[in-house]
């Protein structure tokens, strides 16, 4: 069997030798490297223990390890219904993961709120903190989350190193009162 | 000559005391680079203690009464005897009558400790 590693980012190559830039080396080491935080409420997280498991196995992304705490986490999951209650819950848990740190709304209820547009449901995560990538479905499908992640991945492998301390992110967190 | 022999084994050695430098000071550079590179945000919301997102509300280290930790030890106690019962059980045609005796010599110490915790009331709840 061929074992297809992570393709080189982009840079210069010579003989005997390989320079790239240092956020494109530690984007490449993060973005293989991510550590779910699960917070699954509903059906999408049954789907998100299919990922998991021997079929789909996400543990191909780098993400084998599971983090039930957020100290040691850089991705939160969030698969399921949010209801307006949970929505402290959540904030609290994102602002305590660990830097830098990225969300992906799983589902149409984490993206949207869903079918339930009721008074005690949230209407889509992203009232509450910054969302990255939203996966659509109800539920999504194991690819789909897949997909969801492959793009997480993209994103990481291109963040410039100084995102975190650009206006443009401050005021993003500023505008969900993190500090 | 006696000089020789120390000298030799000071080298000898000196290639052992590398490594653990190098592994100490692996390990000690790697944490210490890391949390001066990593990327931090500390706020009073973050460095709160975890509760699953939850406020965490009074003191965790708070004082409970000494009733619990005499029974939990003592339970651990009786447990671990009762877990040298089961071979015991198993093999016990085939260990006979010195097996029983050798099970009385560890039993009646305990039996004689169980009275007495029973005397003194250790036991007792209220």
């Amino acid at each position: 069997m061929k074992v297809k590693l992570t393709d080189a980012p982009e840079g210069l190559q010579g003989q005997g030798f390989f320079a790239t830039s240092l956020s494109k080396a530690v984007g490449l080491a993060r973005s293989h490297s991510i550590w779910p935080l699960p917070f699954a409420t509903s059906c999408c997280g049954i789907e998100f223990m299919a990922t998991m498991a021997a079929t789909y196995d996400l543990a191909r992304f780098g993400s084998e390890r599971l983090s039930f705490s957020p100290r040691q986490a850089d991705l939160l999951m969030v698969m399921g219904t949010i209801a307006k209650k949970m929505g402290p819950v959540l904030k609290q848990v994102y602002i305590q993961m660990a830097e830098p740190k990225w969300v992906i709304a799983v589902g149409a209820c984490a993206s949207s709120g869903g079918i339930f547009d009721t008074y005690s449901v949230l209407q889509g995560i992203d009232k509450v903190i910054p969302v990255d990538v939203y996966v659509p479905g109800c539920p999504p499908p194991p690819e789909a989350i897949l997909d969801g992640i492959i793009k997480i991945q993209e994103l990481i492998k291109n963040e410039p190193l100084r995102r975190r301390e650009s206006e443009e992110y401050k005021s993003l967190l500023a505008s969900y009162g993190i500090e | 000559m006696q000089q020789q022999v120390t000298d030799s084994l000071t080298i000898d050695y000196i290639a052992i005391f590398i490594q653990f430098i190098v592994a100490a000071g692996f390990v000690i550079t790697t944490i210490a680079v890391t949390h001066w590179l990593g990327p931090k945000r500390k706020s009073a919301k973050k460095l709160q203690s975890f509760e699953c997102g939850l406020d965490s509300i009074g003191n965790a280290r708070l004082p409970f009464s000494v009733k619990y930790f005499l029974v939990a030890i003592l339970f651990v106690l009786f447990d671990v005897e009762v877990i040298f019962f089961y071979p015991w059980a198993v093999n016990f045609h085939e260990l006979g009558e010195s097996g029983f005796v050798k099970m009385l010599v560890f039993v009646v110490p305990l039996l004689l400790g169980y009275f007495y915790i029973i005397k003194k009331g250790a036991l007792k709840w209220e």
